[in-house]
């Protein structure tokens, strides 16, 4: 899975986040390389929400780092880049899909413009291209153009989805972090959005950190996977191999409780 | 050369400690323009919301021997241009004019004139909302950040929106624009119309807003740019008529219904403007007389 | 032909005349004195003051004269005379626990040292219109009783602090306390800054703010611990002195709220506070700024804030009646010039929509 020649795009050390006395994760280290989709499993409570915050820059942790290469610069520790710096990353290099579209969507403006508001943000300023390159994710996400200029709550939650990913991928992110991305829909809805994003993200070469407690989703998408409980990872290794044959005790309670599809 | 001022009150109405840090507070927006600058407004004699902002920059500008002009939707005898200017009066003892021309300081509510400004002479702008952001985002600590990190997108957003449910751009007054390539404006509500105006400008612009208790400038010779799309190009207000009483087919047009059948007439907004063409002999369609 | 309307300044004076003859109304009813409205108007004083931001009763009665008893036109008034005077300086803070005390209550105790001081108050009357005042008749007057000298009235939340059941009131940090009539407010704003902010804020305002969070809009749990109505001293450290001379004597009501109490993993659970003073007798007022001060420092309290007596933007931008009357009046000035630009857009729209429909049509 590296390419020869390939140096990581994602150094993870040691990472730790408390709240009080709680643990909300710790120790967590891993790599990950560019076009890699890496899943991290756990139930509720588990650390895999506080864990997907501190690698996005949404909080700051107590300890370790997160390293990230910029495209011109090299490695750099995320949480110390500036604010400015930080929320640049956020609309071009990275891209967040949120379980809740209402936490990656505005609402108040059109489909059309939440994908081209991307665009707009690092200076498109020919309405026509832009309209163009929307209409093109549009179709890419599979969703109707001539709906375009709707509001999203006009859409059905799957729709919404397509239009998060549209939103995030216009401006060809390297690395994309998803929150649960697919639960709340209904199955048929579930399965044609997760083939979508397998799809888009093997051809765009986008690395991706799926969290989730859907053990079908990540071995539909991911190719590494780290299972956490009560904030640490307890295992990590090639999905098909973690789920086909689990070391540690926890992780094999987890994938003996899938009922089969 | 001045006239007779209240007793008991200071000239031009405030303290001299006032006048100092509203000055400075005008001197840090013209290092920053288009920057909006927060400074102490006073409770003025006139409400807020009715020019006290302008009002406070005037204030702390003006000398005894300026001339000042005072217009609103382009007049000089509105009734609040008539009221801020017996103001002055009252509190300057200044000289006042309603000649562009022969002023050094114009105050203004909603209009640029139309007559060329040259350097040395001072616009002040009456502004209700400085915040060119505030319909995008009503949080002024949110705002705050989206200036500093330059983080405009959503103005242009709102501008593609139009076009997509319009055709084109339908933002008409208070038209948004990019001071010195730096920073987002709002003009004050004049009418695009005006927005070319503004671009380098032999004056001094100065914007005062006392409710919300903010000033920014835009000095002498400074790039000032509408928003729009490299497709769909910033356009201004046009008429098909002239003006009916000089004939000015350049100046913005005011709407006078004249009977209730839909008669209707156009009109010079800027009143001096208007004068001094019908003085210097043009006719409009409508003006039947012969030069006095 | 038409001939563009002069005469706005004529208008002006003349409409100023009218004003004045309508302020005065009928010749032979007699003048109002600022006394009587200092008397007997007294509590309409009291607001134009505290939200004047200034004690002076002749001026703020004058106030009410001039502005017909319209209390925002009245606030405007004393306001833009407060810009004209000259500031000498800071005085020292007024201490309420040195009060001489016309009325004392507190919600939270039956009795308490002190008792409780009923003194002036509409809370117990019975709402019902008194014709005898349509009429000019002496009152009954107050029984007098002799009594010692003053009883010792410590504060209610002294009492609580004794036994380290409610939360200190702590010095702001950093250089001194905001001014808001002097510099302009940033935000977020310090607790120094949101309290001028509601003490000089619309009472109409502030009690709905307040009422809304007893309805559940951002409840706290308030109990009136206590309200003290009296007469304070002020005085003032002139520089050439170095010491503090007494000044004078104003006459404030100061409200102590005991809301919801808070604990943490390292301290253990304490009531909160919130606080409210006005000048004179503004009770309502100042119950309903101990309530909105309370809300507003969810913030600082590690509360969730969902409701808009909590949100400090929502509730300082719109609080003070001189900003909001000046922006909502503002919409009589004249607004053609921009109105004449949205019929320019309108009507293009209207044309575009009509050619293509026709075009439409005419495929």
């Amino acid at each position: 899975m590296t390419e020869t020649g390939e140096q990581t795009l994602l150094e993870v050390r040691d990472l730790g986040k408390q709240y009080g006395n709680v643990v909300g994760c710790a120790g967590v280290s891993f790599d990950l390389w560019p076009g890699e989709v890496l899943g991290v499993v756990g139930e509720s409570g588990s650390g895999k929400s506080t864990l997907l915050r501190c690698l996005s820059a949404q909080i700051a942790p107590d300890s370790g780092s997160v390293n990230y290469r910029l495209r011109d610069e090299g490695m750099c520790d995320v949480h110390a880049l500036s604010e400015a710096r930080q929320r640049m990353l956020m609309r071009t290099d990275w891209g967040i899909v949120h379980q809740n579209p209402r936490d990656g969507l505005r609402f108040g403006i059109s489909a059309g413009a939440n994908v081209g508001e991307r665009l707009i943000a690092v200076g498109a300023r020919h309405y026509g291209n832009i309209r163009a390159d929307v209409t093109d994710w549009l179709q890419r996400v599979e969703m109707d153009e001539a709906r375009m200029d709707h509001l999203p709550g006009t859409f059905s939650g799957g729709m919404q989805q397509r239009l998060q990913i549209a939103r995030n991928l216009v401006t060809q992110p390297r690395l994309v972090f998803m929150d649960e991305p697919t639960s709340g829909l209904d199955v048929s809805v579930q399965a044609r959005l997760l083939d979508l994003i397998r799809t888009l993200v093997s051809t765009l070469h986008i690395a991706c950190i799926v969290v989730t407690h859907d053990l079908g989703v990540v071995r539909l998408l991911t190719h590494r996977l780290m299972v956490m409980r009560g904030g640490r990872v307890v295992e990590q290794g090639l999905t098909d191999q973690v789920l086909d044959d689990p070391q540690h005790p926890y992780s094999q309670l987890l994938v003996s409780s899938i009922l089969p599809v | 050369m001045t006239g007779k001022t209240i007793a008991g009150y200071n000239f031009a109405y405030l303290d001299e400690q006032t006048k100092r840090m509203i000055r400075r507070a005008i001197l840090k927006a013209v290092a920053i323009p288009g920057h909006q600058i927060p400074f102490g407004s006073r409770e003025m004699p006139l409400p807020y919301g009715w020019g006290t902002g302008g009002i406070q920059v005037t204030a702390s500008i003006i000398g005894a021997d300026d001339t000042l002009k005072v217009i609103d939707q382009g007049a000089d005898d509105t009734t609040n241009a008539v009221s801020i200017r017996s103001f002055f009066s009252k509190t300057a003892g200044v000289k006042t004019t309603e000649s562009t021309t022969e002023a050094t300081i114009i105050q203004t509510r909603h209009r640029i004139p139309e007559t060329p400004l040259t350097e040395g002479q001072i616009l002040v702008y009456q502004v209700p909302i400085p915040e060119p952001l505030r319909w995008l985002e009503p949080r002024e600590v949110e705002t705050r950040k989206m200036h500093a990190l330059s983080e405009y997108g959503p103005m242009h957003v709102q501008l593609y929106e139009q076009i997509a449910a319009y055709g084109r751009i339908a933002a008409t007054y208070d038209y948004p624009v990019m001071v010195h390539g730096r920073y987002l404006m709002r003009p004050s509500p004049i009418p695009k119309f005006d927005n070319p105006k503004m671009d380098r400008n032999p004056a001094l612009q100065l914007f005062g807003a006392g409710r919300e208790k903010r000033i920014y400038a835009v000095p002498p010779y400074t790039t000032v740019k509408s928003l729009d799309f490299e497709d769909h190009p910033f356009s201004v207000e046009s008429w098909e008529h002239c003006c009916g009483l000089c004939g000015s087919g350049t100046s913005y047009l005011d709407e006078i219904v004249t009977d209730d059948q839909g008669g209707r007439m156009f009109v010079c907004s800027d009143t001096d403007f208007c004068n001094q063409r019908q003085a210097q002999g043009f006719r409009g369609p409508l003006n039947s007389e012969a030069a006095e | 032909m038409y001939v563009a309307v002069k005469g706005g300044k004529k208008a002006i004076e003349n409409a100023h005349r009218l004003l004045a003859e309508e302020r005065r109304g009928d010749p032979s009813v007699p003048e109002l004195s600022l006394r009587q409205i200092d008397e007997q108007l007294s509590l309409a004083v009291d607001r134009v003051m505290t939200e004047g931001s200034l004690y002076d009763r002749d001026l703020a009665a004058l106030a009410v004269k001039q502005a017909r008893g319209d209390m925002i036109e009245a606030i405007f008034l004393l306001r833009a005379y407060r810009t004209t005077l000259t500031r000498f300086g800071v005085s020292e803070p007024i201490d309420t626990a040195k009060m001489t005390i016309r009325r004392r209550i507190s919600a939270t105790y039956k009795d308490l040292p002190g008792g409780q001081v009923l003194g002036p108050t509409f809370d117990y009357t019975h709402r019902l219109l008194d014709f005898s005042l349509a009429e000019e008749a002496a009152p009954e007057a107050a029984s007098e009783v002799s009594v010692g000298p003053a009883p010792a009235m410590p504060r209610v939340a002294e009492l609580l602090d004794q036994e380290g059941l409610i939360e200190e009131e702590t010095q702001p940090e950093g250089d001194g306390v905001g001014d808001v009539t002097r510099n302009a407010m940033t935000l977020p704003a310090g607790r120094d800054v949101r309290l001028q902010m509601l003490a000089r804020g619309d009472e109409g305002f502030v009690l709905a703010l307040g009422y809304s969070t007893q309805r559940g809009y951002g409840r706290n749990h308030p109990f009136a611990g206590e309200i003290r109505l009296g007469e304070v001293e002020v005085s003032f450290t002139p520089p050439e002195l170095g010491f503090p001379v007494a000044i004078g004597e104003i006459t404030v009501t100061e409200c102590q709220m005991i809301n919801q109490f808070k604990g943490s993993a390292e301290r253990p659970p304490q009531f909160t506070r919130g606080y409210g003073i006005s000048f004179g007798h503004c009770e309502r007022k100042t119950m309903a700024m101990a309530n909105v001060d309370r809300a507003l420092r969810a913030r600082d309290l590690g509360e969730e804030v969902t409701a808009p007596a909590q949100d400090e933007e929502f509730v300082l931008y719109h609080c003070d009646n001189v900003e909001a009357s000046g922006f909502v009046q503002h919409l009589k000035l004249p607004h053609y010039v921009d109105f004449q630009s949205e019929l320019d857009i309108v009507r293009r729209l209207r044309a575009d929509f009509e050619a293509r429909r026709m075009g439409e049509a005419a495929e």
